[in-house]
């Protein structure tokens, strides 16, 4: 991967000055080769990761990673089936996997009653879709890479030879 | 108690005070650091958990554990086409630091001297003194980048003089040597019969050029001392893990006092060295990637604040000058530290000749590094 994709995937708020100091390049070039990303769909958008079990919400979402086994379709494959699956909103992410089942699909909802009503009327009865298996996600331990949990403060000395 | 007069004559860590100052303030941004900001990869540390929970509590050969050794010589076999024997020219230290200490006391009589770059590490001098050796200090200059010239070495030559020790990439000044500049080193070694202690703790932090160990260059393995270590590579400085390589009589001669003042290296820093050695290096290539990006950042920001530096070639330190702010730099970095809370280390605590320099060492988080250069700058601006 590029570097400056690196740079912009672990903080996307640096700015263009930041990130031609740290890679040795001028502002111009890295602000012309971020514009050809975002042109070009490379860049899909700029988002923040948050712990949401820190918010004390009243209400909060829940989450279900699904397991959905469906019928391929002559000519289209999966990808037809998916594209109807992952076109619902509240689908947040969807894969095509290897395995025993086919499709692995991400869906948050307002409580456990809204999720599961939306794979019994959706998705479950969606023609092609034989079977699915929902499991409920009960804690968030680590995303995209970064462990959710605040790491202890570090030992090391505050200075040394 | 009557204290030798040896270690009374050693001299005394002027820094001290400077650094208690440091350690006793809350909210500091530590440039001063020389280590890693890393922790040591999960799977390092997973493995000494393990070995302890297997049982490995106990002492191993004085040498280090054979299964170790191998994988060391496998390693520098594969990176840089060096061959050590394991079995004889090779032992297991307790961190390059000990291997420094019993390097210089196994091949050096009384009164005899070292020539030793300047500035240096901090325990370079000491170790010398401790020997009852002298160290005949070479100064070098910014205008060169912090490198010994040929020259200078050749210079330096004379009666009694037997060895010279080599930091590269050094800490304090990030400063390495190009393959060249290494074979120049050499022909004045030769010329002059000298030992040299190499030691290339930060050698996988080398970052334009590839490092080429001393002992690869013709001739050079029988006259060469090669330390090297897991402290920077693998981010375990705790676990003081370090080697050295060199022809069998020496070997031989220090494992003889290692032997009777160390015994071995702890068995669990052993277990997890062996499996440092044996991962793709993925983990270490990253934490590279990430010191060349702040490196250019830093090096950047100090030039534009008007710290003049030069880019160093490795290791995560570089060594700006402060003249045009200070003559006197453990002044200016204490004041520094009392108005903007950012440490740096003095270059006067490597070496009398490097007045007017700091260190400033970059293994710090991006955001502490941008930080503490607003800091820096806002300092200098009401100088």
């Amino acid at each position: 991967m590029n570097e400056i994709l690196e740079i912009l995937a672990e903080n996307a708020r640096i700015t263009p000055e930041e990130i031609a100091k740290l890679t040795g390049q001028s502002v111009s070039a890295v602000k012309n080769l971020i514009k050809k990303y975002e042109k070009e769909g490379v860049i899909v958008k700029y988002k923040t990761v948050i712990n949401k079990d820190l918010l004390e919400e009243p209400h909060p979402l829940v989450r279900a990673l699904i397991e959905v086994s469906i019928t391929p379709q002559k000519d289209l494959g999966f990808d037809y089936v998916a594209e109807r699956i992952y076109s619902f909103p509240e689908v947040k992410s969807c894969y095509l996997v290897s395995g025993t089942y086919d499709l692995l699909v991400e869906v948050e909802g307002e409580n456990i009653q809204t999720v599961s009503n939306f794979v019994a009327s959706k998705l479950s009865s969606m023609s092609h879709v034989r079977r699915t298996t929902t499991h409920f996600l009960l804690k968030k331990y680590k995303e995209d890479g970064h462990a959710l949990k605040k790491g202890k403060q570090k030992q090391r000395l505050n200075i040394s030879f | 108690m009557e204290i030798s007069k040896t270690v009374e004559q050693l001299k005394p860590s002027g820094i001290r005070l400077f650094f208690d100052l440091v350690l006793n303030m809350k909210d500091v941004i530590s440039l001063g650091v020389g280590e890693p900001d890393f922790v040591t990869p999960w799977r390092i540390r997973e493995k000494a958990i393990f070995s302890l929970e297997q049982g490995y509590t106990s002492y191993t050969s004085n040498k280090g554990m054979i299964e170790l050794r191998r994988m060391i010589a496998h390693y520098l076999e594969r990176r840089y086409r060096l061959h050590y024997d394991c079995e004889e020219e090779m032992l297991i230290t307790v961190g390059v630091s000990e291997g420094l200490d019993i390097g210089i006391r196994a091949i050096l009589n009384p009164g005899e001297k070292v020539l030793i770059h300047e500035p240096s590490y901090v325990s370079y001098p000491a170790v010398v003194e401790l020997a009852g050796g002298k160290p005949i200090l070479l100064k070098t200059d910014i205008k060169n980048g912090f490198k010994l010239t040929p020259g200078q070495i050749d210079k330096a030559c004379g009666k009694g003089v037997k060895a010279l020790m080599i930091n590269y990439p050094c800490n304090p000044t990030g400063a390495s040597y190009t393959k060249k500049e290494l074979r120049e080193i050499a022909r004045i070694a030769d010329k002059h019969d000298l030992i040299i202690l190499s030691d290339e703790v930060y050698d996988e932090l080398t970052y334009d050029f590839d490092h080429t160990p001393l002992a690869t260059l013709p001739g050079m393995k029988k006259r060469v001392i090669y330390f090297n270590g897991f402290s920077k590579t693998f981010a375990m400085t705790g676990f003081r893990l370090g080697w050295a390589c060199g022809p069998s009589k020496v070997i031989g001669a220090m494992t003889k006092i290692h032997q009777y003042t160390m015994l071995c290296a702890s068995i669990m820093s052993q277990m997890a060295g062996i499996e440092a050695l044996r991962g793709n290096f993925a983990d270490v290539m990253e934490m590279k990637k990430e010191y060349m990006r702040r490196r250019r950042f830093v090096v950047s920001r100090l030039n534009e604040i008007g710290l003049t530096c030069h880019m160093p070639e490795g290791a995560f330190y570089v060594f700006p000058s402060i003249k045009k702010f200070s003559n006197n730099s453990l002044e200016f970095a204490t004041d520094l530290l009392k108005k903007k809370k950012v440490a740096l280390v003095p270059g006067t605590a490597f070496g009398d000749s490097t007045e007017g320099f700091v260190r400033i060492s970059y293994a710090s988080s991006y955001e502490n590094l941008k930080e503490a250069m607003l800091r820096i700058e806002s300092y200098l601006k009401n100088k």
